[in-house]
């Protein structure tokens, strides 16, 4: 029983992850339906800068605050420079482009800082405490952090003038414009703080899974999974998908493992984490492809 | 004439309202000449030169007095100008130079042996890019030609190489039976994945196949089917002689074989193209409501299409896996899936000469890329080392900005503007 509540417990800690990156995918889509596929390889390289950061001998917290904000730089850069001149192109051109990006950050980082594997130092003390049996310090920390950027999030897009010239811009960009919103500039700053977001998943998931290039695809792929599940155009959702996810994967590696040891049948197991993603993803592709939250999008013809 | 006929002729009357815009738009880019600049940006990876010759083939042959009576009538609007037709009725002429060059190719053969001009490992060299060339062809024709976009094919050719190898090392079967085998294994998981993408428009589509690329090596690893595939390790292959007593190498044996194939592949995907299949394959890319008012079952085409092109790139994954003596789960990484979409885009994403060009790119940029990039770094005194994926990546970009025809797009291009310099002088 103690183990189930761990896995529980480590999932929501990674599900934290998923799910920053499941927003940081539905704040792109919303704006311009375009699925990043770059955004892991991003965060990854965001993170590879905050370590720079604290090896230059800087504090965790100010290494990630600048490692963030020199993200949000690059996200609005890239919306920018590649994509703004790419706005109505097809969608292949689109992907094409992303598979480019994820290649260029994906190597720069192994070019820049080679391909072996760093650790990452954590930011949360390690103390034990009623419970940390079950939950370790650094997993509380991660889903804290991660639970008071959303909430940040949510304030900044409920309650701003700017969140919500942003939110109308994703919404309805004609009527948006029509009223004085800057919708190119908009995008851009969704563009930006999504790579925000990425920093800081990187960041707080780099002390489990180890500093590498390779570091962000899984998390990627179960990224999609948790923005698909609740609903790729909607950013509640997401959220919650990716703590879904999160959960089942673990509760999957659980049930698998206790029914190799009672039946000693293997089933599946931490090597088939990939799969799980790769079942979620085509599961509700085909059977839900709005998710959980999602309004279902109805084309005129 | 019945009432069938009538709706269906009423149909298409509305459908050539619907597309005369399109053609016009066509006819007045071919007018403008400098067609690549002028669309770089709005019309993604199909470079109106290529999207032309596609209509050309696509609805000409529908004029034909056997398909008068079909319902995909062609839309007069959509009708090319007498410049585009003009290589049709050469057609019979230009079987002329592909049959040159095969010949040549395989003439290639005579010049290798012990001591010969070409080496063995030349003759690999040359296979692999063969190979790679259909493994483009079949990405080609399922997102140049259909429009749907997979960034999962490596999966299809990690099927096919590990179809091909556990055959012939598990149970022994001769390396040519192993073909068609894969090739009916690939169509069955190709169209198999490819009737839930039906539902998948682009995005959608690129992230399922996405995640199949990415999940390929953790599937081979599977502990159950580590009796056959041997897991992490992988099978190591033998590759085979040539039979007869044949004066040959195994590796020049292997290119023969190899070329034959690809000049079969080629083939076939030509005549498919130019059939009606190939030209509802190709209505379903440019007007996919035209398509199903016209009565092309959509849904069968594109899953039949995505089975067609899994077989393409299994057989090249069955013959690279011959050919080059071993597979393993982590030969198979969404890298490889990558590296067939660049050689794709490279080549010219709906173009099958463009399939040739992007199978030796990826052959080549793996072999060169990286002396290429220490060649860079030393050249521009750059501090850190570039990677291959950097020249990817940007390549990748570039392309879509500058020549999202390819290079068979490009050249096609240039080809065109210069005879229409000679035409004016």
């Amino acid at each position: 029983m103690e183990q189930l509540l761990q896995q529980i417990a480590s999932g929501l800690a990674s599900g934290a992850i998923y799910a920053c990156v499941a927003l940081a995918l539905v704040m792109i889509f919303t704006a311009t339906e375009h699925l990043n596929f770059a955004q892991g390889e991003m965060a990854m390289f965001s993170t590879y800068l905050c370590w720079q950061l604290i090896q230059f001998g800087l504090g965790f917290w100010t290494a990630l605050a600048i490692a963030a904000g020199l993200s949000f730089v690059i996200g609005v850069l890239i919306e920018r420079i590649i994509l703004r001149p790419l706005a109505g192109a097809s969608a292949l051109s689109v992907v094409v482009v992303f598979i480019g990006l994820l290649a260029i950050f994906h190597s720069m980082a192994g070019a820049i800082w080679s391909h072996t594997i760093k650790s990452f130092p954590s930011p949360f003390p390690e103390v034990s405490f009623a419970g940390s049996g079950i939950i370790g310090p650094h997993q509380i920390g991660m889903v804290v952090v991660t639970i008071a950027m959303l909430s940040a999030l949510f304030a900044f897009f409920r309650f701003t003038t700017l969140g919500l010239a942003m939110r109308a811009a994703a919404q309805n960009p004609t009527s948006a414009r029509l009223v004085g919103v800057n919708v190119d500039w908009m995008l851009a700053l969704g563009w930006g703080l999504a790579a925000a977001i990425g920093a800081v998943a990187g960041a707080m998931v780099a002390p489990v899974v180890y500093l590498e290039p390779n570091m962000m695809s899984s998390i990627l792929l179960y990224g999609f999974a948790g923005a698909l599940v609740g609903g790729i155009s909607s950013p509640g959702g997401a959220v919650f998908g990716g703590f879904m996810v999160g959960v089942l994967e673990n509760l999957v590696a659980y049930f698998g493992n206790l029914t190799e040891k009672t039946f000693g049948v293997y089933i599946i197991g931490n090597g088939e984490k990939l799969s799980v993603a790769l079942i979620i993803v085509i599961t509700i592709l085909t059977l839900k492809p709005a998710g959980l939250f999602g309004r279902v999008i109805t084309k005129r013809v | 004439m019945t009432i069938q006929q009538t709706t269906a002729s009423a149909a298409a009357e509305a459908v050539r309202e619907l597309l005369r815009g399109h053609g016009a738009v066509a006819m007045a880019g071919a007018a403008a000449g400098n067609l690549v600049s002028q669309t770089a940006v709005t019309a993604g990876p199909v470079s109106p030169v290529v999207t032309m010759s596609a209509a050309a083939d696509g609805t000409t042959p529908g004029t034909h007095a056997s398909h008068g009576s079909a319902p995909v009538a062609p839309p007069s609007g959509m009708r090319v100008p007498p410049a585009a037709m003009a290589p049709r009725a050469k057609k019979r002429n230009s079987l002329l130079w592909p049959g040159i060059v095969v010949a040549l190719a395989a003439s290639l053969v005579l010049f290798g042996g012990k001591g010969g001009w070409i080496s063995n490992f030349q003759y690999l060299q040359l296979s692999l890019v063969l190979v790679y060339a259909i493994a483009v062809l079949g990405l080609n024709l399922l997102t140049g030609f259909n429009g749907q976009i997979s960034l999962g094919h490596g999966a299809f050719f990690a099927l096919g190489a590990y179809t091909a190898a556990v055959l012939i090392d598990r149970y022994n079967v001769n390396y040519l039976l192993t073909l068609p085998v894969a090739a009916i294994l690939c169509f069955v998981a190709g169209y198999l994945f490819g009737l839930p993408a039906l539902r998948l428009e682009g995005h959608y589509l690129a992230l399922a196949t996405f995640a199949l690329a990415t999940a390929v090596p953790q599937i081979l690893k599977y502990r159950h089917i580590e009796g056959l595939t041997g897991g992490v390790q992988g099978i190591n292959l033998v590759k085979p002689d040539a039979p007869f007593g044949l004066p040959l190498s195994p590796d020049q044996w292997m290119y023969v074989i190899v070329l034959l194939m690809a000049v079969l592949m080629f083939w076939i995907g030509r005549n498919l193209l130019d059939s009606r299949p190939g030209r509802a394959i190709v209505a379903i890319r440019d007007q996919p409501l035209a398509a199903i008012t016209m009565g092309i079952d959509t849904a069968r085409f594109k899953a039949t299409t995505f089975g067609i092109s899994a077989v393409y790139v299994g057989l090249a994954g069955a013959l690279h896996a011959i050919i080059f003596e071993y597979v393993s789960p982590d030969s198979f990484r969404f890298d490889l899936s990558v590296a067939i979409l660049v050689g794709a885009v490279v080549g010219g994403i709906a173009s099958l000469p463009g399939a040739l060009i992007g199978g030796a790119f990826v052959q080549f940029i793996e072999k060169y890329a990286d002396a290429a990039t220490k060649q860079f770094t030393n050249l521009v005194q750059l501090p850190i080392e570039l990677e291959p994926w950097t020249i990817y990546g940007i390549l990748l970009i570039a392309l879509i900005y500058v020549m999202p025809g390819g290079v068979a797009g490009g050249l096609a291009t240039l080809i065109a503007k210069i005879k229409r310099k000679r035409s004016v002088s």
